[in-house]
């Protein structure tokens, strides 16, 4: 029982981790949706709105606010500079580079999250600032069952309460109002979209917007993990191989991709590692998303490309 | 009134087919070769400035020259034939750790013989560290047939991460050092010690100019067609002959063997003692950077990129200083992050076959100044 | 040379042909049971409206689209579906109905890009770039300049064909498809588009190369009088089913063929 005891604890640490990089992943899979744009810069906004909300917060504090307030100013806070972003963003890059081939709105993304990153710690500063919405220790669960239970951390349970919260906010957003509807238009073909008349720059930013708020909401998850530091924006390169598991137009998928990229890599970690020396949390996603890509080269829940000329 | 071509009539194809058609190209090559083969040695010698000390040479122009070589690489790949890497870094390191090996002996212990190879010269081992480096460039382009683009691209960084992790935690490849620190052997080439900044320059130099003619060729000939042809229109390219395995796992080979040389010469020569850290993804987005900024599909273009990428933090460092504004190490690579990324945005804009292209804008006014068309 | 004439081909041997073959995606059934042939030295147009499955009868010629059913007997020799690669070395050339040219590179390098089979240098001498690597290049920069001169843009050759009309385009892939030295041409809608003048350019290349260079010609066209004028013998397609097939007088002439583009009235 100890031993199935340990794969529990392990299967259900991974499935929680794999919850967050969903929620990097959502941020990828709306703007990807609605605009072709395959955004490197997800996981450096998760970074800049970490930044904002963490120091506006301790600053409200500091100069004696009480904390819900200070927690609502700091969440309203960094809601705007992320705004200000996709503002920016939307305006003075992708305008621009509307109808340009996909390798080239991926480059210019990549440019953008340099962009993010030097400018959030311009800004905010560049050491580790602890944030601590949501408790950071652990259950011990079944502990009758199993010699000295099962070790859940709260932090990740969190996340996963949020994240469903989140999909199920996303899509009534989508499903119900106006502004959704123009979204799914957009997604489905731009030009006919324009033709009836939904203005694409406006949703365009809505979009960015929308991502911009999800790495808000992954940051206030993280942040508490980690703290909110520079090695936050790795997270976008976690939620790579999510997205290529999951196709790159699919929110369950997103979310499917994370719990598998999750649960496999800390279970490969656990049973694997010992025999080929550790850490192979450190690549296991990715050949795992290669191996996927080699029988699906679509992921498994993107469309099936058909070719024509 | 200078850059005209009128009068250089042309009598024959291969005339034409010349590396540089245009007679006042030509001698501005010549020019900047002979500079660089001769002069820089001579301002050296003569510590005339800037060449003042060893910091330009061994800071700037060795770096510069090594990733030059890099991103001519990287440009044979995702410039000539439209596959994006972002795993650079790896295959640098894949150069650096097997030139590593075959520099210090390899020894593989199997089950009814040993494989036991004794230390090779320097010279060889830096090129099969590009071999060794090509070959796993190739395992890597197969799925590239089937995997197209955006999809592509986070593959290789599938190589990258994989890669990273290899040389950190298999100590066989670093010799079972305490630190995971290597050092590099005694470079001694047929004979000659080479030691001095300068003697490693003119190493570098050799290696560049010939790796750098190799693949000015190779890309306008009908290789460098093929892969042209599969990075506009692959549908196309297959209907009318043109195999895309060939095509795609040549141009990964060749990539990867100028990736993995500049690895091994960044190892052996710029560094000389270094860690797995020296190659991580960094690196890699670093020649992604000098590639698009330089212009994607242009071998000039790398040179221009590099250079750009490798003055751009001296400049924002030095420039603040000469002002006398004071700024912290720290602003200064933050604003180096900043200004790379707006650059990269603004050059994507404007011009996406960066500097290169802008380069060739103006060569084009100037032959028709001073009218505009 | 002489064109040959329509008993000739009438007496010819047959290049390729098409036996029972179908086609579908999915459910949609793209092409049914179709079957015709295409002989040594004619011009054959594939006609019908728009969603008849000509492009994807092309596009199962060479090789794009593997087909369910049927035969291809090219060259004598027969199979149950071709493969792009082979298409190409057994002399199949083709343009495109939305010009597929390679954008990044001139109109020289997109010709000569139509050589690539026929050069034979390894990269170890492309690499070095001198001896028969350089002679090759050369020869065949040669036979280049001669389809170039034929097609009459000697003014255009460096210029990247991405900035060039598209009626020029559409000159420049013809020519890209001639440097294959094709035995069988496929021309998708090589006229679309364009105006009355360039149409009778195109038309006139189109003769020439039927003519001078002996080469077989099949070409999807909408514009009837120019397939009229051009063809030896006329295939109709429409749903996927063929209706006729025979000379343009007679196909003409077919109710079949009135119907399924004026309609009937049920």
């Amino acid at each position: 029982m100890v031993a199935f005891g340990q794969f529990l604890e392990v299967f259900i640490s991974g499935l929680l981790a794999g919850v967050l990089y969903s929620l990097v992943a959502l941020g990828f899979v709306l703007i990807f949706k609605a605009s072709g744009v395959f955004n490197f810069a997800q996981g450096s906004m998760v970074l800049l709105a970490g930044l904002a909300l963490v120091r506006s917060l301790d600053w409200l504090v500091a100069k004696g606010f009480p904390v819900w307030a200070a927690i609502i100013a700091g969440l309203l806070f960094a809601a705007v500079i992320m705004a200000i972003t996709a503002f920016l963003v939307e305006r003075y890059v992708l305008g621009p580079l509307v109808n340009q081939d996909g390798l080239i709105l991926f480059m210019s993304t990549i440019g953008v999250t340099f962009m993010i990153e030097g400018a959030a710690q311009m800004l905010f500063g560049s050491d580790v600032y602890p944030l601590a919405l949501f408790p950071n220790d652990a259950w011990f669960l079944f502990d009758k069952a199993f010699d000295g239970g099962i070790l859940v951390s709260k932090i990740d349970v969190w996340g996963g309460v949020i994240a469903a919260v989140l999909v199920a906010g996303l899509a009534l957003f989508f499903q119900r109002t106006k502004t959704g509807r123009a979204l799914r238009a957009v997604a489905d073909d731009h030009a006919a979209a324009q033709s009836v008349g939904i203005p694409l720059d406006w949703i365009w930013f809505v979009v960015w917007l929308v991502a911009g708020l999800v790495a808000l909401v992954a940051a206030t998850v993280w942040g508490t993990k980690l703290g909110v530091q520079f090695s936050i924006t790795f997270l976008a390169l976690k939620a790579l191989p999510v997205l290529i598991i999951g196709g790159f137009t699919s929110v369950p998928g997103a979310i499917v991709g994370g719990l598998i990229v999750g649960a496999g890599e800390k279970l490969a970690e656990a049973y694997l590692g010992p025999f080929i020396g550790g850490g192979i949390e450190y690549w296991f996603a990715y050949v795992l998303a290669l191996v996927v890509l080699l029988a699906r080269p679509q992921g498994l829940f993107g469309e099936r490309i058909i070719e024509r000329i | 009134m200078l850059y005209r071509e009128t009068g250089q009539f042309k009598t024959s194809y291969a005339a034409d087919m010349a590396i540089f058609p245009i007679r006042q190209d030509r001698i501005a090559l010549g020019a900047l070769l002979i500079f660089a083969f001769v002069g820089v040695p001579a301002l050296d010698a003569f510590q005339v400035w800037p060449f003042g000390g060893e910091y330009l040479i061994r800071a700037i122009l060795i770096p510069f020259l090594i990733l030059s070589l890099a991103a001519v690489g990287l440009n044979t790949l995702t410039g000539y034939c439209g596959q994006l890497s972002l795993g650079s870094g790896a295959f640098m390191a894949i150069g650096a750790y097997s030139a590593y090996k075959f520099g210090t002996g390899v020894r593989i212990p199997l089950e009814i013989f040993t494989i036991d190879i004794p230390p090779l010269p320097v010279f060889w081992c830096i090129l099969l560290g590009g071999l060794m480096a090509a070959f796993v460039g190739i395992l890597f382009g197969v799925p590239s047939l089937r995997i197209k683009g955006l999809y592509l691209a986070v593959a290789t960084l599938a190589a990258q991460f994989f890669f990273d992790w290899l040389f950190i935690r298999v100590k066989w490849f670093t010799n079972y050092t305490s630190s995971g620190s290597v050092v590099a052997p005694d470079l001694t080439f047929f004979g000659l010690y080479v030691n001095k900044p300068i003697e490693r320059y003119m190493l570098c130099l050799i290696f560049v100019t010939v790796f750098a003619l190799m693949a000015k060729n190779l890309v306008r000939g009908n290789i460098g067609r093929q892969w042209m042809a599969i990075r506009d229109m692959d549908i196309a390219a297959e209907l009318m002959g043109i195999r895309p395995l060939y095509a795609k796992l040549t141009a990964f080979a060749i990539s990867s063997f100028m990736i993995g040389v500049a690895g091994a010469l960044w190892a052996f020569i710029y560094l000389g003692a270094w860690e797995p850290l020296a190659f991580n993804i960094d690196r890699s987005f670093q020649i992604l950077f000098m590639v698009i900024i330089g212009g994607l599909g242009s071998i000039l273009g790398s040179f221009l990129g590099a250079a750009f990428i490798l003055v751009l933090p001296i400049l924002l460092d030095q420039v603040p200083h000469a002002l006398g504004i004071a700024v912290s190490v720290e602003t200064v690579s933050l604003l180096v992050f900043m200004v790379t990324g707006a650059l990269i945005c603004w050059l994507l804009i404007v011009e996406p076959h960066g500097f290169a292209r802008l380069w060739s804008t103006g060569k084009e006014k100037l032959r028709f100044w001073p009218y505009p068309y | 040379m002489r064109a040959p004439s329509a008993s000739d081909i009438a007496a010819g041997e047959i290049l390729l042909s098409i036996e029972n073959v179908s086609l579908s995606f999915g459910g949609v059934r793209a092409i049914r049971d179709v079957s015709f042939d295409i002989k040594k030295g004619e011009v054959r147009a594939i006609i019908g409206p728009n969603g008849a499955g000509k492009t994807s009868m092309l596009n199962v010629i060479n090789g794009f689209y593997q087909p369910q059913h049927g035969r291809i007997t090219f060259k004598g020799e027969t199979r149950t579906k071709m493969r792009p690669y082979d298409a190409a070395r057994g002399g199949i050339a083709r343009t495109f109905q939305n010009v597929a040219l390679f954008k990044g590179m001139s109109a020289l390098d997109n010709i000569m890009a139509g050589r690539t089979l026929k050069m034979k240098r390894g990269f170890l001498w492309q690499i070095l770039r001198v001896g028969p690597a350089l002679t090759e290049e050369i020869e065949h920069r040669r036979r280049v300049e001669e389809i170039i001169d034929f097609l009459e843009i000697q003014a255009i050759r460096k210029v990247p064909v991405a900035r060039l009309p598209y009626g020029l385009q559409k000159r420049v892939e013809l020519g890209r498809a001639l440097a294959m030295e094709p035995e069988l041409l496929l021309l998708d809608e090589p006229m679309a588009g364009m105006n009355l003048e360039e149409k009778e350019d195109m038309s006139r290349f189109i003769i020439d190369v039927n003519d001078h260079f002996g080469t077989t010609i099949a070409l999807i066209e909408h514009d009837m009088g120019v397939v009229m004028d051009l063809s030896d013998r006329v295939v109709v397609l429409d749903h996927g089913v063929k209706i006729a097939d025979g000379t343009p007088d007679a196909v003409k002439a077919n109710q079949d063929v009135i119907d399924a583009y004026l309609g009937v009235a049920h």
